[in-house]
């Protein structure tokens, strides 16, 4: 049944949004950013920073936007001069106790109280003669400090981990300006989500340990990806400078993390920076590996996979992406073959206030692409296989241990004891180095972008990979590649590339695979 | 002079009839007193016709918003599908007043009975007596009254539970009194819902306060029509009000008096006026949240709802405090802003920081460090504290200040002006 729409007018804009819609919600949907800091959409109403001040006609005094519940033929004006006073005199009370340490602070430029302040604040302070109050840096976690001195006492962080993480270990401590955010005494703020009160926090007064005084956000470079931690699969964005990675935090969507990461996933990025890289393609000259161009790399391989019969054996990674699956399969679709993948598994750790959000036990993003896409978990039994196969292609699984009589191709980022066994080894980009997709857990195939150049020579895997088909065949980009495949496979039938956007989309057969998940 | 003092020939008292009579505490004492018979009376009504007969009487609440009682009793769900509760509100916190506390003191079974009258006429099964962290003995007191009540079988299947605050003043708003009773910080919601709605645990909820709830037995038993005849003003205000009176007065102290009453004759002649060779300065009828009277405002109020708001100030709790010609007005502003950053919740921002950032300015022109721009300045946050946040507590921190800043503002100038030797307040 579709809902109820009430039309209303925002700042001279009306829109139409469902009955019961928060008029903070739909002035964004008029195009208006209503000035914020308690309010977040993922987090239950507080309304007590009382920023969100707006006129609304016929009320006799200004509403909170964030606690306001829609009605047809509301007025509302956000820019009125009463309200526009009303928020800067809110301003202007948060900056009494602010530090004003911008120039050491680590949210400075993604700082919501700067943002706000520069748009409608006062020019100067009236308050100038008074010293302000001061507490401590708190250790709060493995990956927190607390600096109470630039907080807003916004209470995003203590809803959090009382509504969201259901663990409340954060709590307003006193009363009146003396007032902070207090620590259960005798806890931590370890939570396995607990990093997302980072993110939330909308100043600095939560920091990461791990990203403490990396870079400036105004030197950051951010690229749409997803989390490589387990097989849950956050939309997340890659903050990189100078092509370093150096932070991951997570990006909306509402029908796989909302607005939340875990701290296993946020923490897991380093390898993205490796330096110990295969930066170029290497073919075997009698006892020894030595660097050459593509052209003799892929003419060496594609010459063994010609004068190669039998059977051939894929060891893949599930973290590679489905493009590089798939063509991994089609380069081998002489042979009687055999897929397998191995997965690291770990402890789950579930998010409890969001329904079929956790740290999946599987700690691999592509796990049910490499299912779909025909690879098993038979991995010891393919590992066997492999002895007496024609041609073994291993993909990015630096941790293989195999034997082969046959010819040995590996593909992968760095250069593991298996790959000095390789009669070709190219080098191949990391997650962060190309684009392509990931099939979560549930069947959603969902889209990771290129945040920085991959070293050397180094190509994408899908590109490789695609060399070795006939010319005819071979996939021109990563969104040429995506379309074989969903040609080629009926799980992806109908997907488009450019469909999938920033939010992804399920899978036909993935579909019915995700147990719980609500349609 | 002793304490309670003897009634005066002008008081009516209702619900201080017994004060200073021990034996009315006492549930034989009380049903000797004609206790707990509007109670009998009540059973054999309808909610509903309870609920009309307090429509009738013209009850307003004695906490200080005057809201009508059988209205906001009629408020409750009428085909009851959830639990409902009462809270009775003994959270007595408003500087300058004390009356709740004799209620409980004096005449526990006062408080009973009308609470159960309420129970009955909103259906609630379970009531919470929420009374205020520092009244030990009004709790013992209410703790015994209960406990006999329990034994003599009166209450029936009614619940009662007393709740013992933890001190701070913010509990006796109701939703943050609400949130105290669930085991929460004392914070309070926003509105809507109303806890009419979605009260104490989510449940729809009555709060009254405890002078409101003790003149309900009054009402049932004499009256609606006795009770509304009770008004020396304005008909919308009726009966009669507890008015605490302290500061500098000779005799300070609780007096019953009708509505409408005047304000001077309960200064002067009740409370026995300022000190001798004192004059009175100002005023403060309410309890500390309502706008500063100047003298003349004073002596031409009268005590009640109306009476009060066309003074451009609030009848409140009747809390009401004197001051003499002794008095720093200024100092004495300080003292109420000071009080209520102390008591902010912490939650709103201007609340927060307001109450806070007003004492300071206070406490610096105190110091004899005042700027011209502090007076613009203090109005001004004034403002911006008013009307915006959750509750009212800001705006009550605001309200003696734009009062005092208008009726005194000679009293500050000098302090600006350097011509008052500086008070250093801690």
């Amino acid at each position: 049944m579709p809902d109820e729409l009430v039309s209303l007018t925002i700042d001279d804009v009306q829109v139409s949004v469902p009955k019961g819609t928060l008029l903070i919600e739909a002035a964004k949907q008029a195009g208006v950013l209503v000035p914020h800091y308690c309010y977040h959409p993922g987090l239950p109403v507080a309304g007590v920073c009382r920023m969100c001040l707006v006129d609304v006609e016929k009320q006799p005094k200004l509403s909170i936007a964030c606690a306001t519940q829609v009605a047809d033929g509301m007025v509302v004006r956000t820019q009125s001069d009463q309200a526009k006073k009303a928020r800067q005199s809110v301003l202007e009370f948060l900056l009494i106790n602010h530090p004003l340490d911008c120039p050491i602070c680590d949210q400075a430029g993604e700082c919501e109280l700067q943002d706000f302040v520069f748009q409608e604040g006062r020019a100067g302070t009236r308050y100038t003669e008074y010293s302000k109050r001061f507490n401590p840096v708190e250790d709060f976690g493995p990956d927190v400090l607390y600096v109470p001195n630039r907080c807003i006492l916004c209470t995003r962080c203590v809803r959090f981990m009382e509504d969201v993480a259901k663990e409340p270990v954060l709590n307003v401590s006193e009363r009146g300006d003396r007032a902070f955010i207090g620590i259960h005494p005798e806890s931590r703020l370890d939570h396995p989500w607990a990093g997302n009160v980072v993110d939330l926090c909308p100043v600095g007064s939560l920091l990461s340990k791990d990203f403490l005084h990396k870079a400036r956000a105004w030197e950051l470079d951010k690229t749409a990806s997803i989390c490589t931690g387990c097989s849950q699969g956050c939309n997340v964005t890659l903050d990189t400078r100078e092509d370093v990675v150096v932070r991951v935090r997570p990006r909306p969507n509402l029908d796989v993390n909302r607005y939340f990461m875990c701290d296993h996933g946020r923490a897991h990025y380093r390898w993205m920076n490796r330096g110990d890289r295969i930066e170029a393609p290497l073919i075997r000259h009698g006892g020894e590996l030595r660097a050459t161009d593509w052209d003799e790399a892929l003419d060496r391989s594609r010459e063994i996979l010609k004068g190669a019969r039998g059977a051939a054996v894929a060891l893949v990674s599930p973290r590679a992406s489905t493009e590089a699956l798939f063509l991994a399969r089609r380069a081998l679709a002489a042979f009687e073959w055999t897929g397998a993948f191995q997965v690291v598994v770990g402890d789950e750790a579930p998010l409890a206030g969001v329904p079929n959000l956790a740290l999946r036990a599987e700690r691999a993003p592509n796990g049910k692409g490499a299912e779909l896409l025909g690879y098993t978990r038979a991995y010891a039994a393919a590992v066997t296989a492999a002895q007496s196969a024609a041609v073994v292609l291993v993909l990015d699984d630096p941790d293989a241990v195999v034997k082969t009589d046959g010819a040995l191709i590996y593909l992968g980022t760095v250069l593991p004891p298996v790959a000095r066994e390789a009669a070709v080894a190219l080098p191949i980009a990391n997650v962060a180095e190309e684009e392509g997709t990931f099939v979560n857990r549930d069947g959603r195939v969902q889209r990771y972008f290129q945040a920085k150049p991959a070293p050397g020579m180094a190509r994408p895997g899908w590109w490789a990979l695609g060399e070795l088909l006939p010319e005819a065949e071979r996939p021109a980009s990563a969104a040429d590649a995506f379309t074989q495949l969903a040609a080629a496979e009926p799980a992806f039938a109908g997907l488009s590339y450019g469909q999938l956007g920033f939010a992804g989309a399920r899978t036909t057969r993935g579909a019915g695979a995700g147990a719980g998940v609500p349609a | 002079m002793g304490y309670p003092h003897k009634p005066h020939p002008k008081e009516t008292a209702v619900l201080s009839k017994h004060f200073g009579d021990a034996e009315a505490r006492s549930y034989k004492g009380w049903v000797k007193r004609g206790g707990y018979e509007a109670w009998k009376q009540a059973q054999a009504m309808t909610p509903a016709a309870i609920i009309e007969e307090l429509k009738n009487s013209g009850l307003r609440g004695r906490g200080g918003a005057g809201f009508p009682t059988g209205l906001k009793w009629s408020f409750m769900p009428k085909e009851k599908k959830k639990p409902h509760y009462l809270c009775v509100n003994a959270d007595e916190s408003e500087p300058g007043t004390f009356k709740d506390r004799e209620i409980m003191r004096w005449t526990p079974h006062q408080l009973l009975e009308g609470t159960a009258i309420a129970m009955r006429a909103i259906q609630a099964e379970v009531g919470y007596i929420y009374v205020r962290g520092e009244f030990t003995e009004p709790f013992a007191i209410m703790a015994q009254a209960l406990d006999e009540a329990y034994k003599a079988g009166i209450l029936g299947d009614l619940k009662i539970y007393l709740v013992r605050g933890a001190g701070a003043y913010i509990c006796g708003e109701e939703t943050a009194l609400m949130n105290s009773i669930e085991g929460k910080r004392g914070n309070p919601r926003i509105k809507p819902p109303f806890p009419a709605a979605a009260g104490v645990f989510g449940l729809p909820t009555t709060i009254n306060n405890v002078e409101t709830l003790a003149a309900v037995p009054h009402i049932l038993k004499n009256g609606a029509a006795w009770y509304k005849a009770m008004c020396l003003s304005n008909p919308k205000s009726t009966g009669t009000k507890l008015f605490s009176v302290c500061g500098q007065v000779q005799k300070p102290g609780n007096y019953e008096v009708t509505m409408g009453f005047p304000l001077k004759d309960l200064i002067y002649g009740m409370a026995g006026g300022v000190p001798r060779g004192r004059t009175l300065k100002a005023c403060i009828p309410g309890g500390s949240s309502v706008p500063i009277l100047n003298r003349e405002e004073t002596e031409s109020c009268l005590l009640d709802y109306e009476g009060c708001v066309e003074k451009g100030t609030m009848l409140g709790s009747g809390g009401v405090i004197v001051f003499d010609d002794s008095a720093d007005m200024v100092y004495q502003i300080m003292r109420l802003a000071r009080f209520y950053a102390h008591e902010s919740c912490a939650q709103c921002t201007q609340c927060r920081e307001g109450t806070a950032w007003t004492t300071k300015i206070l406490q610096r022109i105190l110091a004899g460090q005042g700027k011209s721009t502090d007076l613009d300045l203090l109005l001004d946050l004034s403002e911006n504290m008013t009307g915006k946040t959750i509750c009212v507590l800001s705006d009550s921190c605001a309200a003696p200040v734009v009062s005092g800043i208008k009726k005194f503002r000679g009293e500050f100038e000098e302090y600006l002006a350097g011509r008052r030797r500086p008070v250093v307040a801690a």
